[in-house]
């Protein structure tokens, strides 16, 4: 029972490193990472209840978040790869021109 | 066969026909639809007169076309009275309606817009039926406004002028105050009888027991229709104006026949009449003075219309002075000689005109009895008709207005006489003017102008000659006789009947002497005439400027509605209240719109921030709510 516990703290803290490196961290690809971390918390946490309450679908959930979290990197990669380029910078602060 | 709803549909079919068709269809077929469906009700109405003449003195047919509306028991009908004084009326009618139609021919020939003037004139025609056949006076108030609205199309038909479509809008707007006096007259009537047939008010009105509504404030209220209609003072502002429209329609609208309407109206309703003494004496001042004035305006003017037009004014003073001391059927007998001599009046100016190709100003005229004969003959006999010289049409229903003026002990009077005799004397000679300037004194015509002067064709001239033969011999039929069983007639003071034959003289003496003034001052031409206004320069600026009555109702009810619309509906109204609460509105969503702008900083962790405060602050409420 406690060894689930400590399973969920742990959830608890990636997610909040993740979600603090977001907000306070400049750099784009490191912002990237953060929000991995957050999903990975999540995963974690999915598989912990699944576990906790011996049903399934938290796990097939997981392996949806897998897909998403593939086509997310999949796109997000590029478009910092193109924002680099353009600014010469992975900093998003300047970025805000694109705000329209 | 309902033969009178028939009269009233023919111009209707014409207007229809010309209307919608008459562009596609070509002139002549314009022209026969134009002028035959009116032949045809004047013909139909022949036809009835001979029905209602088999029928004995008092009868009228009564014809019951439409039911237009019930309201629980109560129902409002389109019916149609045909007695001996709508006869007469509805004779004139179409009588010099079609002649007008077919003088129109001749001179509306080479107008692009002929199919629609056309459909105008018929469309008129429709209107001034309904007015004159219809038995409740709701029919009638309708054909009133219809006419009005005839008028209004006829005098701006030429619209591309401004001035001639302010003309348009003057007269309509003008009659709009008198039919506020008309609808308060028929509220009125409706309220207290229940019933707005006019030989059913008529009758409750002469019967025992009187209605429980003054005779005298309907009869008022009435009279303030008829004075928009017929152009009394203080509304006859729109009659003169309304020479901006084509010869013709002044001929048949503006002399002949609408603005008789007022006439027909207070004849119509002699039964309020003769209950109503003040009404009558309102009536029979404002005729008087209305001739006066008009006719002194007329003295001075210099257009050949307008000098008809304040004529026209002038004699529908003393048709309501006739009225007004109860000598209705004298009144009407004026209405048919003046529609003969007033509207061979107009259509010779209108051959005038033509000959002349538009000038109307008489001091560039003279000369012109021989370039065109017959329109110098006839427009002389009408003038002598006019004038009041026997034997001639005008001299019975005029000399027979004085003398119930003077005599009748409905509110006859030496005062009503003297003033309508002053009248009839300018009459004379502003029109004994007329026709020295315009036809016998030495050419003043520009060379070229004189050059092209020629007779009008004999569509013009075939109905200016019938109009001339009617005022010549129109007077020989007595119409109040005829109408007497219809239209009781005042009888006069005993102890004056005596003067009768003594005032017939004194109205031939006036007459006379008008044409003898005017022609020791005009026989030359302009220069004496000239030397006399120069002589009495105010006068002659006051009567030129006609009183500077529109002066003064610009002054008096332009300018302030003006100021009102312009502070107050437009400034305050408009401007403040409407688009500044518009413009405020914006302007608060604009300025929210600028503030909450500025959250949107581009900034990436500011965003993140914003939707973390916004998850939490939903787990928030959550948490406390479930």
């Amino acid at each position: 029972m406690a060894d689930l516990q400590v399973l969920v703290w742990l959830s608890f803290a990636l997610f909040a490193t993740g979600l603090v490196g977001v907000m306070i961290r400049r750099n784009a690809l490191v912002m990237l990472m953060c929000m991995e971390l957050m999903l990975n918390a999540v995963i974690l946490a999915l598989v912990t209840f699944s576990l906790r309450t011996a049903t399934l679908s938290g796990t097939v959930l997981v392996f949806l978040i897998f897909v998403v979290a593939a086509a997310e990197i999949a796109i997000a990669i590029p478009i910092v790869l193109q924002l680099s380029r353009q600014r010469r910078s992975l900093d998003v602060e300047g970025y805000d021109s694109l705000k329209g | 066969m309902k033969l009178l709803t028939v009269i009233v549909l023919l111009p209707l079919a014409g207007f229809l026909l010309n209307g919608l068709l008459g562009k596609r269809m070509g002139r002549s077929f314009v022209s026969i639809v134009g002028c035959g469906l009116p032949i045809l009700a004047f013909l139909a109405t022949l036809r009835a007169f001979a029905h209602l003449q088999g029928a004995g003195p008092e009868a009228s047919l009564v014809e019951h076309a439409y039911q237009w509306a019930t309201f629980g028991e109560r129902s409002f009908d389109v019916s149609f009275y045909f007695d001996r004084l709508s006869a007469v009326m509805t004779l004139i009618i179409t009588g010099v309606g079609s002649l007008i139609h077919i003088y129109s021919t001749g001179y509306m020939k080479d107008d692009p817009g002929y199919a629609r003037y056309f459909a105008y004139l018929n469309l008129f025609l429709f209107f001034m039926l309904t007015l004159v056949l219809g038995r409740s006076l709701l029919v009638c108030f309708v054909g009133w406004e219809g006419v009005g609205l005839a008028s209004y199309l006829l005098i701006g038909f030429w619209f591309e002028d401004p001035a001639k479509a302010a003309a348009g809008k003057k007269a309509f707007i003008t009659n709009r105050v008198g039919d506020a006096g008309f609808l308060l007259g028929l509220f009125l009537l409706y309220w207290a009888l229940g019933t707005l047939n006019m030989d059913e008010i008529n009758a409750a009105f002469m019967g025992p027991v009187a209605p429980a509504v003054s005779a005298s404030l309907v009869g008022i209220l009435l009279f303030i229709g008829a004075t928009g209609k017929s152009a009394q003072i203080p509304l006859h502002v729109w009659l003169p104006d309304a020479m901006a429209g084509p010869t013709p329609v002044s001929a048949l609208i503006h002399a002949a026949t609408m603005v008789t309407a007022g006439v027909y109206l207070v004849a119509r309703m002699h039964g309020i009449y003769e209950h109503a003494p003040e009404a009558s004496q309102v009536v029979a001042v404002i005729g008087v003075l209305t001739a006066f004035f008009a006719a002194t305006i007329a003295l001075v003017q210099t257009d050949i219309k307008k000098v008809l037009a304040y004529s026209t004014v002038s004699q529908l003073g003393l048709m309501f002075l006739a009225l007004g001391v109860g000598a209705y059927g004298v009144a009407v007998f004026h209405v048919y000689t003046h529609a003969f001599f007033k509207a061979c009046l107009f259509l010779g100016a209108g051959s005038v005109i033509h000959a002349l190709g538009g000038e109307q100003d008489i001091r560039k005229m003279g000369g012109l009895a021989r370039k065109i004969p017959i329109t110098f003959v006839t427009f002389a006999i009408a003038t002598v008709a006019i004038a009041g010289i026997p034997p001639f049409a005008g001299f019975f229903s005029k000399d027979e207005i004085l003398w119930f003026a003077f005599a009748s002990e409905h509110g006859g009077s030496p005062v009503l006489w003297a003033l309508g005799s002053a009248a009839a004397l300018m009459t004379s000679f502003y029109m004994f003017r007329l026709l020295w300037l315009t036809f016998l004194t030495p050419s003043r015509m520009s060379h070229d102008v004189e050059h092209h002067v020629h007779e009008s064709p004999f569509s013009m001239t075939s109905a200016l000659i019938v109009l001339a033969l009617l005022s010549a011999v129109g007077g020989f039929v007595h119409v109040p006789e005829f109408l007497e069983p219809v239209l009781p007639l005042a009888t006069a003071h005993e102890s004056l009947e005596h003067l009768e034959h003594s005032l017939v003289y004194v109205a031939i003496a006036v007459a006379v002497a008008g044409f003898v003034l005017a022609t020791l001052l005009y026989r030359q031409g302009l220069a004496k005439g000239d030397a006399l206004a120069a002589r009495f320069p105010r006068l002659h600026r006051l009567l030129g400027g006609k009183y500077y009555i529109d002066e003064l109702y610009e002054a008096v009810l332009g300018r302030p509605l003006h100021w009102i619309s312009d502070r107050v509906f437009l400034g305050i109204g408009d401007r403040f209240l409407i688009d500044g609460t518009l413009d405020g509105l914006a302007g608060l969503t604009r300025r929210a719109a600028g503030r909450l702008g500025r959250v949107e900083t581009g900034q990436l962790q500011w965003y993140v921030a914003m939707a973390v405060i916004g998850i939490v602050g939903c787990l928030a409420w959550v948490w406390r709510h479930v």
